[in-house]
C-alpha cells in the first residue's frame, strides 16, 4: 500500500497539469472569440495571432 | 443608416485616442473598433487584412462574436482614423468604441472567471471522484482517513472559490427576502463540505466531497452556458451612447467658430450643425434649412425638412445643408438621454416575466427546507441522537439539490440556439425563447420591419424614356433617400448611369441644373410637376424641363414578400398580432390591411409606443415586440420578448432577444414554432428533474442515502435531462437555411 504514497501525488499532478493548460488557454484568450474560431479553420491562408503581417494579396 | 455613421467616426476618434492612450513607455497603442457588417470567417480576414496594410499596424485581430477590432499600432503610428479609412476600402463601416462600450466589453472578465471556476471544478471533482470510488470500493481505517484527507485538501478550497457565484447569488437572494434557485444550492454545497470535513476530522461519519465538487462542477457548467448566451446582447446594449458626439461646433459673439466638448455644451449655446453631422443636443433651428433624417423619433426612412423655429433632438442627423441651432436643452435633459434612461428602467425594472426556473424554484426551495426540517424532527422524535438527526437533514438538502435543475433550462436553450441559428435566427438571450413560446400579444413595427424600409420605384416612365437620362444626372447629385433609389432603379433597368450633374440642392423641394444645357428640376410635385395630385401614400418624384413636366417617378416602401402568410401563421399559433407606428394614419392603415393585421395605431411616438406594450403587459398579456429602429428600442425594452432584423440600428438589435436575417419575416414565425417545442421540453426536464426527488427523498428522510447513491442519482438525472436537450435539436435537422 506504501505505493499509494507515489500514486495519489502522480495522479493530482497530472490533474494539475491538465487544470494549468486549461487555465492558460482561458488566460490566452483562446475562449473569447468561439465563432471567430469555428469560421478561422476554413480559411487557409490564417496565421497564429502573433504571425500576421502586412500582406498585399487577398486570398483567391 | 450606414452612411449617417461614418460622419460620427471622425468625432469619436478623438475621444478614442484619449481612451487608450498607452501609458508612457510602452511601445504600442492597442485601439478597439465596432467593425459593422463582420459577420462570416471571409470577413475576419479581409477586415484583418485591411486593417494590417496600414503602414505602421503591428497587429490585427478580429473578434466576430462581437463584431470588434482589436489593433495594436506602434507609438506614434496611425490612429483610428486612418485604420478606418483602410476598412472603409475594404467596405466595411468601422466605428471607434467609446469609453463606456469598453468598459462594457472589459467585463466580459466574468465570463473569463467563470470558465476558470468551471476548469478548477473540473479538476477537483474528477480527482476527488477517483478517490472516493477507492473509499467506495472499501478503503476503511487508515487508509480511508488517508483518502478523506487527500480529497479534503483537494476539495475544501476547490469548492470554496467556485461556488462563490452561487454563494453571493443566495446571499443577494436572501438579503432581499427572496428564495431562489441559488439559496438551496448553496447550502447543499456547504452542508456537503461541512459534514465531510467533520466526518474526516472526527472519522464519524461518511464524507461527501465529490457530491459537493460534482454539483459545483455541473451547476458551474449549466451557468457558464447561460453566461455565453447573454453576453452578446449585453455588449451590444451600450450602443445608444453611440449617437452621442463627442465634440460640437459652438457660435460665439463675434462670429467665431470654437470646437468644443459635448459635455460643454448649455442651453442658450448656438451651435453650427453641418450636413452629415448629427444634433450634439436639443434646440431650434434660428437659422438655414434642411432635410433632417429623424428616424430616431419616428422610425422613417425618408427625411423630413426643418426651418427656422423646427425643433430639432439631439442624435438626428443633418443631411442636406448647414443649420444654425439655438440649443433648449443639452446633456442628460436631451431627449436622447432620456431615451437612453427609458431603456435602461425598462432592462432594469423587474418587468420581464419570471422564468421558468425561477417559478420552479419558487415552489422548490421551500419544499426542500420543510422536508429536511421534518425529517430531522421526525428523527429525534423517534428517538435518535442529535448527531444522526441533523445527518439525515444534511443527506436530505444535500440529496436534493437541484443540480438537473441548474442544467434543464440551459441546455435546452443551447440546443434550441443552434437550431434556430439554422432556421436564420440568432438567439441572444435564452429568457426570450421562453417567453416567444407565451406570447399573447405580438407587435410589429412598420417601416423596416413588416416593410423593406426603403422607398422602392413602383411606377415610372418606360426605360427608353428620356426622362430618364437628366432624372438620373440631377439624382446622382443629391444624397436624398429617394434619388438614391432612382439611381439605383435606373441601374437596375439596365441604364447608364450618368456623371452627377452641376446641380444645387433646393431644401425640401428637389434638385435643380442643367443637363445638356437645358434647365431641369427633379423634386416635389408642385416644384417640378403639377400640383399633387390625390396625396396618397406614395411619395412622387417629378422631372421637369425647362419648367415642363416630364416624368412622374412613384416611390413606395414595399411590403416585405412573406409578411402576410407570416401575420397568419402566428395568428393561427395564438398569437395576435398589433401594427405600432410612427408613420401617419394613411400608410398604416394601408400596410395593415395588406398584411391582414386587424389592431393598428398611428403617430406614436417611442414613449406611446412603450406605454402601450406596458398597458398590455399591465392586462395580463405576454408581449413579444418585432421592431428595427431607434423609436422602437423603448418598447424592445419594454416588452416580454423582442425580436429585431439583423439590418436593424445597433440599438434595437442590442435589446433585443432574438435577432433574425432580415430579407424576410419568415424567421419569427419559425422562431415562434421553434421556441414552442423547445419550451416543452423545459417543462420536460423540469419535471424529470423533479421526478428523480420522488425516489431520492424517501431513501434519505429514511436515513439510506449514502453518498455513493448521491452520486449516481444526480449523475443520472443530469444525464436524463441532457439527453431529452438533445432531442430537441434531432427534430430540427430538417430546417431549412
Amino acid at each position: 500500500m506504501t505505493v499509494l504514497g507515489l500514486l495519489i501525488p502522480v495522479s493530482l499532478g497530472l490533474g494539475l497539469v491538465g487544470a494549468a493548460a486549461f487555465i492558460w488557454s482561458v488566460r490566452a484568450e483562446q475562449y473569447d472569440d468561439l465563432e471567430g474560431a469555428a469560421a478561422r479553420i476554413l480559411d487557409e491562408d490564417d496565421l497564429p495571432p502573433d504571425a500576421r503581417e502586412p500582406r498585399g494579396e487577398e486570398p483567391g | 443608416m450606414l452612411d449617417t455613421r461614418a460622419g460620427c467616426c471622425a468625432d469619436g476618434a478623438v475621444a478614442l485616442a484619449e481612451a487608450v492612450d498607452a501609458p508612457p513607455g510602452e511601445p504600442a497603442v492597442r485601439l478597439s473598433l465596432l467593425v459593422e457588417g463582420l459577420r462570416c470567417g471571409g470577413c475576419l480576414a479581409t477586415v484583418e487584412r485591411a486593417a494590417a496594410s496600414v503602414p505602421g499596424v503591428l497587429r490585427a485581430r478580429a473578434n466576430l462574436t462581437e463584431r470588434r477590432l482589436a489593433v495594436e499600432v506602434a507609438k506614434d503610428g496611425p490612429d483610428a482614423e486612418a485604420v478606418i479609412a483602410a476598412l472603409a476600402v475594404a467596405g466595411y463601416a468601422a466605428r471607434p468604441l467609446d469609453r463606456a462600450a469598453l468598459e462594457a466589453l472589459d467585463r466580459d472578465a466574468e465570463g473569463r472567471g467563470m470558465l476558470l471556476r468551471v476548469g478548477v471544478a473540473g479538476f477537483a471533482a474528477m480527482n476527488v471522484m477517483l478517490l472516493s470510488v477507492a473509499i467506495w470500493a472499501g478503503a476503511e481505517g487508515a487508509m480511508g482517513r488517508l483518502l478523506l484527507l487527500v480529497s479534503m485538501v483537494v476539495s475544501v478550497p476547490a469548492v470554496l472559490w467556485c461556488g462563490m457565484p452561487f454563494f453571493q447569488s443566495a446571499w443577494r437572494a436572501l438579503s432581499a427576502r427572496r428564495l431562489t434557485m441559488d439559496v438551496p444550492i448553496s447550502l447543499a454545497i456547504l452542508l456537503a463540505l461541512g459534514v465531510s470535513v467533520h466526518a474526516t476530522l472526527t472519522g464519524l461519519g461518511e464524507g461527501w466531497f465529490e457530491a459537493a465538487t460534482a454539483l459545483v462542477f455541473f451547476l458551474l457548467a449549466g451557468r457558464y452556458l447561460e453566461h455565453r448566451a447573454k453576453r452578446a446582447a449585453r455588449s451590444a446594449a451600450v450602443e445608444l451612447a453611440e449617437l452621442r458626439v463627442a465634440t460640437a461646433t459652438r457660435l460665439v459673439e463675434d462670429g467665431r467658430e470654437e470646437t468644443v466638448d459635448v459635455d460643454a455644451l448649455v442651453p442658450g449655446d448656438r451651435v453650427l450643425v453641418r450636413p452629415g453631422e448629427r444634433l450634439p443636443a436639443d434646440g431650434t433651428v434660428v437659422d438655414g434649412s434642411s432635410d433632417v433624417d429623424r428616424a430616431l423619433v419616428t422610425g422613417e426612412a425618408v427625411p423630413e425638412t426643418v426651418r427656422a423655429g423646427d425643433d430639432l433632438l439631439a442624435g438626428m442627423t443633418n443631411l442636406t445643408a448647414p443649420l444654425t441651432v439655438r440649443l433648449t436643452a443639452a446633456g442628460e435633459d436631451t431627449y436622447l438621454a432620456a431615451l437612453a434612461r427609458l431603456v435602461a428602467a425598462a432592462e432594469g425594472g423587474d418587468g420581464r416575466t419570471r422564468r421558468l426556473a425561477d417559478r420552479a424554484a419558487a415552489v422548490y426551495a421551500p419544499g426542500v427546507h420543510v422536508i429536511a426540517a421534518l425529517a430531522t424532527l421526525a428523527w429525534l422524535g423517534a428517538g435518535a441522537g442529535w448527531h444522526t438527526a441533523i445527518l439525515v437533514g444534511c443527506a436530505t438538502l444535500i440529496i436534493t439539490c437541484p443540480c438537473a435543475l441548474g442544467l434543464a433550462i440551459p441546455a435546452v436553450q443551447t440546443v434550441a440556439g443552434g437550431r434556430l441559428f439554422r432556421a436564420g435566427v440568432y438567439l441572444k438571450d435564452g429568457g426570450a425563447l421562453e417567453s416567444l413560446a407565451e406570447a399573447t400579444v405580438i407587435c410589429f413595427d412598420k417601416t423596416g420591419t413588416l416593410t423593406e424600409g426603403r422607398p422602392a420605384l413602383v411606377d415610372a416612365p418606360a426605360a427608353e424614356d428620356p426622362a430618364w437620362g437628366p432624372a438620373m444626372a440631377l439624382a446622382a447629385a443629391s444624397s436624398h433617400p429617394l434619388a438614391k433609389a432612382l439611381v439605383a432603379a435606373g441601374a437596375e433597368r439596365g441604364l447608364a448611369v450618368p456623371p452627377p450633374a452641376e446641380a444645387s440642392e433646393e431644401v425640401g423641394a428637389g434638385v435643380e441644373g442643367t443637363v445638356d444645357g437645358r434647365a431641369c428640376r427633379l423634386g416635389r410635385p408642385g416644384w417640378a410637376g403639377p400640383d399633387a395630385i390625390g396625396e396618397g401614400a406614395e411619395t412622387t418624384v417629378w422631372l421637369s424641363v425647362d419648367g415642363e413636366p416630364r416624368g412622374a417617378f412613384r416611390f413606395r416602401d414595399r411590403l416585405r414578400a412573406d409578411a402576410a402568410d407570416v401575420i397568419a401563421a402566428l395568428a393561427a399559433a395564438g398569437c395576435r398580432p398589433v401594427l405600432l407606428s410612427g408613420d401617419g394614419p394613411v400608410p398604416v392603415r394601408r400596410v395593415a390591411e395588406a398584411c391582414g393585421i386587424a389592431e393598428a395605431h398611428a403617430a406614436m411616438t417611442p414613449e406611446a409606443k412603450r406605454a402601450f406594450v406596458e398597458r398590455l403587459r399591465a392586462a395580463g398579456e405576454t408581449v413579444a415586440m418585432v421592431g428595427d429602429g431607434y423609436n422602437d428600442a423603448p418598447a424592445l425594452a419594454a416588452a416580454d420578448v423582442a425580436l429585431a432584423p439583423a439590418t436593424a440600428v445597433g440599438i434595437s438589435e442590442g435589446q433585443a432577444g432574438i435577432v433574425y436575417a432580415g430579407a424576410a419575416l419568415g424567421p419569427v414565425a419559425r422562431a415562434r414554432a421553434i421556441a414552442v417545442s423547445a419550451r416543452r421540453r423545459m417543462v420536460e426536464n423540469l419535471w424529470a428533474s423533479g421526478a428523480y426527488n420522488v425516489i431520492a427523498v424517501p431513501v434519505a428522510v429514511a436515513g439510506f442515502a449514502t453518498p455513493i447513491i448521491a452520486a449516481l442519482a444526480m449523475s443520472s438525472s443530469s444525464l436524463v435531462v441532457t439527453v431529452n436537450a438533445l432531442r430537441l435539436g434531432a427534430a430540427g435537422k430538417g430546417d431549412a437555411p
